[in-house]
């Protein structure tokens, strides 16, 4: 068993969590808790698979995919932000939908596996030639995982250091106050629901065009929208954190994949090679590393007194007192 | 606050009508939500025909379809009573907790772990080949309720202790609760190498309306169970628990201003684990009478995502047990009718279009829209 | 319609005719005329619910008027957003402070606005800050996030904010409310220098010595309507203001009973407890209070009084110290143990902690005795039994409520206090502990309260009163203790205002003195 290639397979399956997290920790920052993050990432695998197929263009794909989440998730902005419905019964309302349209409209696409275009991967020269890191990070990656590298400082960047992300923060922690100096509070938490859409529309991509080719239903995304939604908590809604979070849990997935390969295990007999039952065991292991991850961010948040955005879950109206 | 800033800078025309949008400052008519939920039904199922036209499918064969299959005659009303019962049950689980504004989205997983305690009464075995039929029912029932509040248990304890959102705790036990079956399934108890277990003896199947079939014909081939009992009843007692008693009051404090509760004296810690062990167990229940009134056996499909819909019913029940048990049998149509229906999405669908404007018609049962003429100012 | 005269050489900055406002059910603002000068402090006197603040809201821009005109400079200007109304260099501070408290003091100044277009470079706004702070006498660390400064500072915050946006006009609502007596006179003289350099404020106040200091002329306000316009502050005194204000003639000092103070209830020692950020925010209170006596807690807002209720009913651990109530000890107990020691709260907050606000009045009213007979009955809750004690209290205590099923939401704050009084009057409680009883409500319903802990004090009740009102607690109170920053700082019985004062900004009174008046901090 080779462990950089498990470490960099990781980092590409943790790519595909990388743009889901930032995309909710966006939406969070602003105010609005979307639970839909799961729907979302499937109606953009769906899209982006479906394009991809049509067109024979993966890039379209791509483009299309992010739209189309972004799309379903000015639903959710609709219901919570200007109907002010609670955001937690709207998000998981839109989680059935998105689910429920990427299954009626995916019908029959499963059956393509073979003839869909994919986005490319290379090697970067130079950089693939460190030792260690290059081969984790840089041999043979899709174009999509480069991209989130430079994805990661650039949210972060966005957020603290801009005048865009000032504000963004500011609605997210007080939109009264941001109001009373002509911030447009609606516009920019639709805006942000919107980002967050289209990056959970790019995770799916990133899965379906990329990562692990193919539409398989619901199947195609098993959960990891729902573990972004746990990681952004871990993050504390910062993109350098929900990166770290997002390569970890990916390296974690692959190894539950890998680790029934070889026989031996450090010179060992290998478990999971003898009894593959035992790997439903393994199956389990992200999501109960989410929930520990949960207990740590919650605890470190408690320590630290860090605590999410202060609006968070409350709609805005205006000329009502407080938040 | 009624009629604030939001309008842009005047321009030259206006619309000779505008929507006055003001709080309501009583309380609504009775007739006002039950109106506003079967229109947001109607309004949803619109919709979900455009989609199923725009995904190349025909929207009027898919709904007569699922009318037919599932209220069309006594044979398929009594299938859809079936698939309505573990939607009570659930539903129900559902509807205590979201009373206390604690989100459990583990109705599934809690029905996984019923279907498994209940399995293990004949599996392991805890009773004896041949113990009597009511003895199987009760322990069965109690060993579902066991493992479903056990799955309850857990992200209640962490929620109070470690203050760990249960929204993601509760969906993570869901996907390990899958994986925990699947390995029982295969490597335990596994049939012939089957993914799934053995068929139950029959003193471990809950009574069927056709087992009265020999005294009266009419129940010939219905396959109504013994579970709608447990249902109804669990719905009477929860209704009797939160709208009648000491305990009800405190989760209804507690879910409306927790800090207020507090103040009151009430723990909400201490609520918050009981609460998810009686939903869990709840949703056990639901478990067992699936495996011992349906299946008959563990196996891996035992759940169309009950669990799942257990969200919507609450939700359109406005958390009424009462309510529960119509919006459960509403529901069991359409997953019953919608296996045959293609693609095969459409039933979720459905679902998610009914919830999302279930929710937007909300904002009618807090505010007075009303339509009225632009004064010139 | 009597057309005010300005005079001539005097430039009415602000203008605002006939401006009317409803929300559902009240009218707000009813014709009401303002104007305001160049260079001058104007008043805008009224009671709590007279309308004060929502014609200033108007002029924000936050509400938008049913009818009227506002002309600024002349030019005629109603505003649809407030974001217009900073534009016309009108600044309005909120009495809830409008700050981001997780950014820095530059990056609340420099939220919305154009400058810098992208990249914030925080270091190069500094500089700019700082001189504008110089120019006002406004001090405050241009790179400290908000949470950190004490609320006196914030204010600064936000006045520097509107500064900062060229603000020639400046709103203040209840500025004094939140500050201690020696910030108060800081910010006057902060109020003072911008009218010397032109700028123009209007200071909403209900306080009728603050107003009678600062103000050079005033617009009475009461129940929406103008009741004084624009008269000159010093051809007036207080007792004219607080007529044309109440409408009537004004009780200063409410009917007190000479009370025998009885046994000892109350007794805490060397209290130390946390607040919300994880701070020592008690640091080691003793006091104590008898039957048939109300004791005052005065102190400055934020300086442990809410984090001492809590503690002292149970609600918030303490970490060090001894409450005893009526010879038993109920440190760190459960808070149904206190209630039934006979422990009762009246919290500051009434939508918040004190009330459900979907539910019932009937099931808010049941709250503390919902477990209890004839209520609680075996494991239910006894409906007819409830709905006849909801009834009763409705009656006794005269709550306006079309029935006792009717969401508390939709009550005022004054019937939401007395749903609230109902309930802890109504058990009966050894020691009753209420923080800010009157806040915001108008002047009947202020009398009504302290009528009640009057009464009940009388009636043998041990009475502990946290408020930031001074006289409110003179008038109550038998004695007052002075909390600062979480210790006792002192005990008057006389009701010495002026070592109240001292204390409050964190004197010992063993200190007063000693060091000679006016020496603070």
């Amino acid at each position: 068993m080779d462990l950089l290639i498990i470490l960099a397979s990781g980092v590409a399956t943790g790519t595909v969590l990388l743009y889901a997290t930032v995309g909710e920790a966006f939406a969070e920052r602003s105010g609005i808790l979307n639970l839909g993050v799961e729907g979302m990432m499937l109606i953009g695998a769906m899209a982006a698979y479906k394009t991809a197929a049509a067109t024979g263009n993966a890039w379209l794909g791509l483009l299309v995919a992010m739209l189309a989440a972004g799309l379903i998730s000015q639903v959710h902005a609709f219901i919570t932000i200007t109907l002010q419905a609670d955001q937690v019964i709207s998000g998981l309302a839109l989680n059935f939908l998105a689910t429920g349209i990427s299954l009626v409209l995916g019908e029959g696409l499963t059956s393509l596996r073979d003839v869909v275009p994919q986005l490319p991967k290379f090697t970067i020269p130079g950089l693939a030639q460190i030792p260690w890191l290059g081969r984790v990070f840089f041999d043979n990656q899709s174009i999509l995982v480069y991209a989130g590298f430079l994805f990661i400082p650039l949210a972060w960047y966005y957020i603290n250091r801009t005048r865009p992300g000032l504000h963004l923060r500011a609605v997210g922690e007080y939109p009264a106050a941001a109001d009373t100096l002509g911030i447009h509070v609606y516009f920019l938490r639709y805006f942000y629901v919107f980002v967050g859409g289209t990056l959970a529309g790019l995770a799916g991509a990133t899965i379906s065009l990329s990562i692990s080719p193919g539409w398989f239903g619901a199947l195609t995304t098993a959960g990891q929208g729902w573990i972004a939604v746990g990681l952004v908590i871990f993050a504390q809604w910062n993109p350098i954190r929900a990166a770290f979070g997002a390569y970890t849990f990916g390296a974690l997935r692959r190894l539950v994949l890998d680790i029934q390969a070889p026989v031996l295990i450090f010179g060992l007999a290998n478990p999971f090679y003898s009894n593959l039952n035992y790997a439903f065991f393994l199956k389990m292991l992200p999501y109960i590393f989410t929930v520990v991850f949960l207990v740590i961010g919650s605890r470190e948040a408690n320590r630290k007194r860090i605590g999410s955005p202060a609006a968070l879950g409350l709609p805005y109206i205006r000329g009502q007192r407080g938040l | 606050m009624a009629e604030i800033n939001n309008t842009k800078s005047a321009s030259s025309w206006k619309f000779p009508f505008r929507i006055k949008i003001e709080n309501r400052v009583d309380n609504p008519p009775k007739w006002l939500s039950p109106t506003l939920s079967v229109g947001a039904i109607i309004i949803a199922l619109l919709i979900g025909a455009i989609v199923i036209w725009m995904g190349g499918g025909n929207p009027w064969a898919a709904y007569s379809h699922i009318a037919k299959y599932s209220l069309g005659s006594v044979g398929v009303l009594s299938d859809t009573l079936v698939k309505a019962i573990p939607l009570m049950l659930v539903g129900l689980a559902c509807s205590i907790a979201f009373r206390m504004k604690l989100w459990n989205i583990g109705a599934e997983g809690q029905f996984f772990l019923g279907a498994f305690g209940a399995s293990l009464v004949v599996l392991l075995p805890i009773l004896p080949e041949d113990a009597p039929k009511w003895l199987f029912i009760i322990t069965m029932a109690f060993f579902g309720m066991l493992f479903g509040a056990l799955w309850g248990f857990i992200p209640g304890l962490l929620k109070a202790r470690y203050n760990v959102n249960e929204i993601i705790s509760t969906l993570m036990m869901n996907y390990i609760a899958i994986e925990w079956n699947n390995y029982f399934i295969y490597a335990v108890w596994s049939e012939r190498g089957f993914q799934m277990s053995r068929m139950f003896q029959r003193n471990a199947w809950l009574p069927r309306l056709s087992d009265l079939s020999t005294r009266w014909p009419f129940f010939s081939g219905l396959t109504t169970h013994f579970g709608l009992v447990f249902a109804v009843l669990a719905a009477i007692i929860l209704w009797l628990i939160l709208s009648k008693s000491k305990w009800g009051y405190e989760i209804r404090l507690i879910g409306d201003n927790p800090k207020a509760a507090e103040y009151a004296g009430i723990s909400i810690k201490k609520n918050i684990v009981l609460v998810m062990m009686v939903s869990g167990a709840l949703a056990g229940l639901a478990g067992m009478s699936e495996i011992g009134g349906v299946v008959h056996r563990l196996q891996g499909a035992i759940s169309p995502g009950y669990g799942y819909t257990g969200i919507i019913i609450a939700w359109l029940a406005k958390l009424n047990p009462l309510a529960v048990i119509l919006a459960s049998i509403l529901f069991g149509a359409l997953i019953l009718a919608g296996r045959e229906v293609q693609p095969a999405g459409i039933p979720t669908l459905i679902q998610g279009m009914i919830m999302v404007t279930l929710i937007a018609s909300d904002f009618f049962y807090r505010n007075r829209v009303t339509i009225i003429r632009r004064v010139e100012d | 319609m009597d057309q005010e005269i300005t005079p001539p050489g005097i430039e009415n900055v602000i203008s605002m005719r006939g401006i009317s406002k409803r929300f559902p059910g009240v009218i707000a603002n009813d014709q009401v005329d303002f104007d305001l000068r160049r260079g001058e402090v104007h008043a805008l006197l009224g009671e709590n619910g007279a309308g004060k603040s929502t014609l200033m809201n108007v002029l924000a821009g936050l509400y938008r008027a049913e009818g009227g005109t506002i002309t600024v400079h002349g030019k005629v200007a109603n505003f649809n957003s407030p974001k217009e109304s900073i534009d016309a260099g009108i600044g309005m501070v909120h009495q809830h402070f409008m700050l981001v408290p997780s950014q820095s003091v530059t990056e609340n100044i420099l939220l919305g606005l154009e400058e810098p277009r992208f990249r914030m470079k925080l270091s190069e706004f500094d500089k700019k800050i700082e001189t504008i702070a110089e120019q006002f006498g406004l001090h405050v660390d241009p790179e400290a996030k908000i949470w950190q400064l004490s609320v006196g500072e914030q204010q600064r915050v936000e006045i520097l904010k509107m500064l900062y946006r060229g603000a020639d006009v400046l709103i203040m609502d209840e500025p004094t409310a939140v500050l201690a007596p020696s910030e108060i006179e800081e910010l006057f003289n902060t109020l003072r220098s911008m009218t010397d350099q032109g700028k123009s404020i209007v200071f909403i106040s209900h306080k009728l010595h603050e107003v009678m200091e600062i103000s050079d002329r005033v617009t009475v306000l009461q129940k929406g309507r103008v009741t004084s316009s624009g008269i000159n502050t010093s051809d007036v005194t207080r007792a004219d203001l607080a007529h044309l204000m109440v409408g009537r003639e004004v009780v200063f000092r409410v009917q007190k009973n000479e009370v025998q103070a009885g046994d000892l209830v109350l007794s805490v020692e060397n209290l130390k407890a946390m607040n919300d950020k994880g701070l020592q925010s008690l640091n080691g209170v003793s006091l104590n209070v008898r039957q048939g006596e109300i004791v005052g807690l005065a102190g400055v807002a934020g300086n442990g009084q809410n984090e001492l209720a809590e503690t002292l009913v149970g609600l918030r651990e303490a970490i060090e110290g001894k409450i005893t109530v009526n010879e038993k000890e109920v440190t760190n107990k459960p808070v149904k143990l206190g209630i039934r020691h006979g422990i009762s709260l009246i919290p500051a907050d009434r939508t918040q902690v004190g009330t459900a606000p979907n539910l019932s009045v009937t099931d808010n009213v049941i709250m503390k005795n919902y477990d209890q007979k004839p209520i609680g009955q075996g494991w239910m809750v006894n409906s007819s039994e409830a709905g006849k004690y909801a009834s009763e209290l409705k009656e006794a205590y005269d709550i306006i409520v079309p029935t006792i099923d009717t969401s508390v939401r939709l009550l005022s704050g004054g019937n939401l206090q007395k749903v609230i009084l109902a309930r802890e009057i109504s058990s009966e409680p050894k020691l009753m502990i209420a923080v800010q009883p009157t806040r915001g409500l108008d002047v009947g319903a202020i009398e009504g309260v302290q009528k009640l802990l009057l009464s009940q004090r009388e009636s043998g009740a041990a009475i502990l009163l946290i408020s930031e009102e001074l006289e409110e607690l003179l008038s109550l109170s038998d004695r007052i203790y002075v909390i600062y920053e979480g210790e006792i700082m002192g005990e008057i019985a006389d009701g010495d205002i002026e070592k109240i004062g001292q204390m409050m900004t964190g004197t010992r009174l063993e200190q007063i003195g000693k060091e000679g008046v006016g020496s603070n901090g």
